[in-house]
């Protein structure tokens, strides 16, 4: 039995504990908005943080959030108030949106560390996250627009 | 999917008065008795005013979506269509796909699909009529309860108001009422000088769902006892499996069941986990087929010996033989772009519960029709009996319209033995390796000028397979043994050459083909473009202004490239080591031009600063929608012009993931700038049109900064070190 947190809640789980954490987001707890694209840390659609951090979930076994918070697309916020959630919905970024929630989990953490990325921080945190439909110039903007709506929400 | 719809619109009005003429009003409404009662059975809450729209009595309005969205935005095109003439609030309108009915047949195509960057060309009337329907029917219902004209009542955001007696009424109190009238035999479409919601920018409905997990894909479909299954496919196409040893995977915890199926070998299992282990411990001895020969670099010398003799003639004007002999000046170049895999981000998958007597399917696909007819052979049933639940594509390009139905087919045939409903899911190496590609082109060209360096003779050989035959567009686009979409972009050029030959060889050979994000466009855009410019620089013209003088009788192009070429500051210096490079294209009825700004560093790498495009689609519905596609598409194109490709050795395909089939990156994006070209044409197609040109345009600008022709895609390092 694997017991860990996810978007705050305590949930545990009964599968082999090799089993990667995405196939246990998505099939034993139903959170779907996490994807599967290459099942080998190489087009991060399956970005989640673990304890903050962004993660690739098709290639961490499950053992590795034994007691860990893990936070999904879900948890950022279902309510859309996000400022990434903003941002993405003024400029319109995604187009088929299956790598969307994997873009804005890493962009998520990128601007937890930073809170006004440059063009340069943008590519070094991105660039492992793979769009199809070459939505980047949007989600760079995005980033940019969602950094200032952060610092708008900040107490000055 | 697509083919050139100037040609198939043409075969269609001929064929099919009667595709066009069955839009008929009464077609979309529930079934009425003879006192204009709603039949039994229909929803006394949603009353359907036609098969497009339904109008809830608690002001929902619901607009049916006959085309997949596979994120080219048609969710909120086709609603803004259709309620420019509805006029109801915007706010209350979401989206939902259709079921599969003939009713919802594509009005060029006649089959239900999504492709060929004809959604709104092919709709663009349709919904608005649809919307213009309800909007009457809904004034009349209101008018009738008043006892006023209708036309004295006008319509504000659903509320229909009769201003000399300041009554209001809204949609969802009319609906139930309006749905008792008898349908309007036409009613009259507002003129484009009217329009409030059409060209205005507007959000995509979309969006909210794709940004907090909340969109359904199909791999995101769950059902109740359902199965996850993944299939071990022959490794050379058209393969078998001789031997089959399931002990060790049989062992693993979780897996149900191991079963041979026509596609290859089924491991069913209660999740994906357990089912890849198992394939993993699968072992399988493959007959390999008639295909284990096949190896690219020799496909290629093949191609090449093949092109030096004409093929079947596609287009022939004036006397080129003639004219090429008596040129000044003659060049000659090959081109030559490999199999490419769409590479969707969501991988194919299908989910299907089958009964005795029915067979329900959850997938992302853009052929419901075919898939329906495909998977009742399979299943055994009639097409009435099996429904398709079309969910959001994560990506389509084409891929998920497929002739044989291969990943619905397949999944139905792991229902039939899985006795439980399943979902088949392919792993990312399945996606790239499972075939169905772009086919690999050999472009063959001689060009002859005159003393003044103008071209007056073109020839284009071309060598590659045909994506049409077997399908069920076959019958009008292979002409004389010619597949259109194999010489499209080529033998229907815009540039005025007065002696011009294209012509094709096709050969048969075992690699499953077929289109691709822009189809045969995505190798004649690059081949075509990237030549005209050996022919500018040979005859010692400048590359725009001799596009400009051969584009004199075209000028919706001329001006797509004039405002590209300024918006780019064409003839401008650059900053040392930059290169401008410049290409149009005509597909889809779009004209597109690009130019690209690139430079290459010591090791030959490519790096693409700037592409600046420039379309004229007709008139345009979202502007934000046709700016995104040129985007994507430029990114697609960009990828396949420096990325990826496809490649057999010994039938074998060498490439499986995004290691070595790499897509473009954020940190190689270039800027990129889109210009729209105002029009009041009839809308022509977006989601393709953006990519053919901009792999010439990034060729072109290469050779400006490097003198070095690039006849090959993709573009390697190496050829630049």
């Amino acid at each position: 039995m694997t017991k860990f947190f996810v978007n705050g809640k305590p949930v545990q789980v009964d599968v082999d504990p090799s089993t990667p954490l995405l196939w246990v987001l998505r099939e034993s707890l139903a959170l779907t908005g996490t994807k599967f694209g290459c099942g080998m840390a190489l087009c991060g659609a399956c970005t989640v943080h673990l304890d903050g951090k962004a993660i690739r979930s098709c290639v961490a076994p499950v053992s590795r959030a034994e007691g860990k918070h893990i936070t999904t697309i879900e948890g950022l916020s279902m309510d859309l108030t996000h400022p990434l959630q903003k941002a993405w919905i003024e400029l319109d970024v995604p187009q088929c949106g299956y790598c969307q929630s994997g873009q804005i989990m890493s962009a998520a953490v990128l601007l937890a560390e930073n809170l006004k990325p440059s063009d340069e921080d943008i590519d070094e945190a991105m660039s492992g996250n793979i769009c199809r439909c070459g939505t980047y110039p949007r989600i760079r903007k995005a980033i940019h627009r969602a950094a200032e709506l952060a610092s708008e929400r900040r107490p000055k | 999917m697509s083919a050139p719809a100037t040609l198939l619109r043409r075969e269609f009005i001929k064929a099919g008065a009667a595709l066009g003429g069955g839009l008929l009003v009464s077609l979309y409404l529930p079934p009425v008795d003879a006192d204009g009662n709603v039949a039994e059975g229909a929803d006394e809450q949603q009353f359907a005013l036609n098969a497009f729209v339904r109008i809830g009595t608690d002001e929902s309005v619901v607009v049916i979506s006959s085309h997949s969205e596979m994120g080219q935005g048609i969710y909120t095109s086709l609603p803004m269509l259709l309620n420019e003439e509805l006029e109801a609030d915007w706010a209350r309108i979401s989206v939902e796909a259709a079921p599969v009915d003939k009713v919802y047949n594509h009005p060029i195509y006649g089959v239900q699909m999504t492709g060929g960057s004809t959604t709104s060309p092919a709709e663009w009337e349709h919904y608005r009529k649809m919307g213009a329907l309800a909007r009457t029917m809904l004034v009349q219902a209101a008018a009738k309860q008043w006892n006023v004209d209708p036309a004295s009542c006008h319509v504000e955001k659903g509320v229909v108001i009769h201003a000399a007696t300041q009554r209001r009424a809204t949609y969802g109190s009319l609906a139930s009422a309006a749905a008792q009238l008898p349908p309007p035999a036409n009613v009259p479409l507002k003129p484009v000088s009217a329009f409030t919601q059409i060209g205005k920018p507007t959000r995509r409905l979309d969006t909210p769902s794709k940004t907090n997990g909340s969109a359904q894909f199909g791999l995101d479909v769950i059902l109740p006892g359902m199965l996850t299954v993944v299939v071990a496919r022959p490794p050379v196409f058209g393969g078998k499996a001789a031997k089959i040893d399931s002990t060790e995977t049989l062992k693993i915890s979780g897996v149900k069941a191991v079963e041979e199926i026509p596609s290859g070998v089924a491991v069913i299992a209660t999740g994906f986990w357990p089912a890849k282990l198992g394939r993993d411990k699968l072992v399988i001895e493959w007959d390999p087929g008639p295909n284990a020969g096949l190896t690219s670099e020799e496909m290629l010398r093949e191609f090449s010996e093949t092109s030096k003799q004409p093929g079947k003639v596609a287009k022939i004007v004036g006397d080129p033989a003639t004219a090429l002999a008596s040129a000044a000046k003659t060049i000659t170049a090959e081109y030559d772009v490999p199999y490419l895999a769409h590479a969707m981000m969501e991988p194919l998958n299908c989910v299907v519960d089958l009964r005795a007597d029915s067979c329900e399917i959850w997938t992302g696909t853009q052929f419901e029709t075919v898939d329906r007819a495909n998977a009742a052979h399979v299943a055994g049933l009639d097409p009435e009996k099996v429904q398709i639940h079309t969910t959001l594509l994560g990506g389509g390009f084409g891929r998920r319209a497929n002739p044989a139905s291969d990943f619905v087919v397949e999944a139905v045939h792991v229902a039939k033995v899985a006795k439980a409903p399943v979902k088949v899911v392919w792993t990312r190496e399945d996606d790239i390796r499972g075939g169905w590609y772009r086919p690999m082109w050999h472009d063959r060209f001689a060009a002859g000028l005159d003393a003044s360096g103008n071209p007056v003779a073109w020839t284009h050989t071309i060598v590659g397979q045909s994506i049409m035959m077997g399908t069920p567009f076959a019958g009008f686009a292979i002409k004389e043994g010619v597949d259109s979409t194999s010489v499209e972009g080529a033998a229907d050029i815009l540039y005025g050459i007065p002696n011009l030959q294209v012509d094709l060889h096709s050969p048969t050979i075992g690699v499953p083909v077929q289109w691709w994000r822009s189809v045969g466009h995505s190798h004649t855009g690059f081949s075509v473009e990237a030549f005209l410019d050996e022919v500018a620089y040979a005859g010692g013209k400048d590359p725009y202004e001799l596009r400009r003088k051969l584009l004199e009788k075209q000028p919706r192009m001329l001006a797509v490239l004039d405002l590209a070429a300024k918006k780019a500051n064409w003839g401008e210096k650059l900053p040392a080591g930059v290169g401008r490079g410049i290409a149009t294209h005509f597909s889809f009825d779009s004209y597109v031009a690009q130019v690209v700004e690139a430079s290459v560093g010591k090791g030959g790498e490519v790096r693409v600063h700037r592409v600046v495009c420039a379309v004229d689609c007709g008139l345009v519905i979202n502007p934000d929608t046709v700016k995104a596609q040129m985007e994507g598409g430029i990114i697609y194109g960009l990828t396949a012009a420096l990325k990826t490709e496809i490649t057999l050795k010994d039938g074998r395909v060498e490439q499986g993931n995004f290691n070595d089939y790499p897509m473009l990156r954020m940190y190689e994006s270039p800027e990129i700038e889109v210009y729209i070209v105002p029009s009041t044409e009839s809308p022509t197609g977006v989601g393709e049109p953006g990519v053919p040109p901009v792999a010439p345009a990034l060729a072109n600008a290469i050779f400006a900064v490097t003198g070095k022709r690039m006849r090959r895609l993709p573009i390697r390092a190496s050829s630049l070190a």
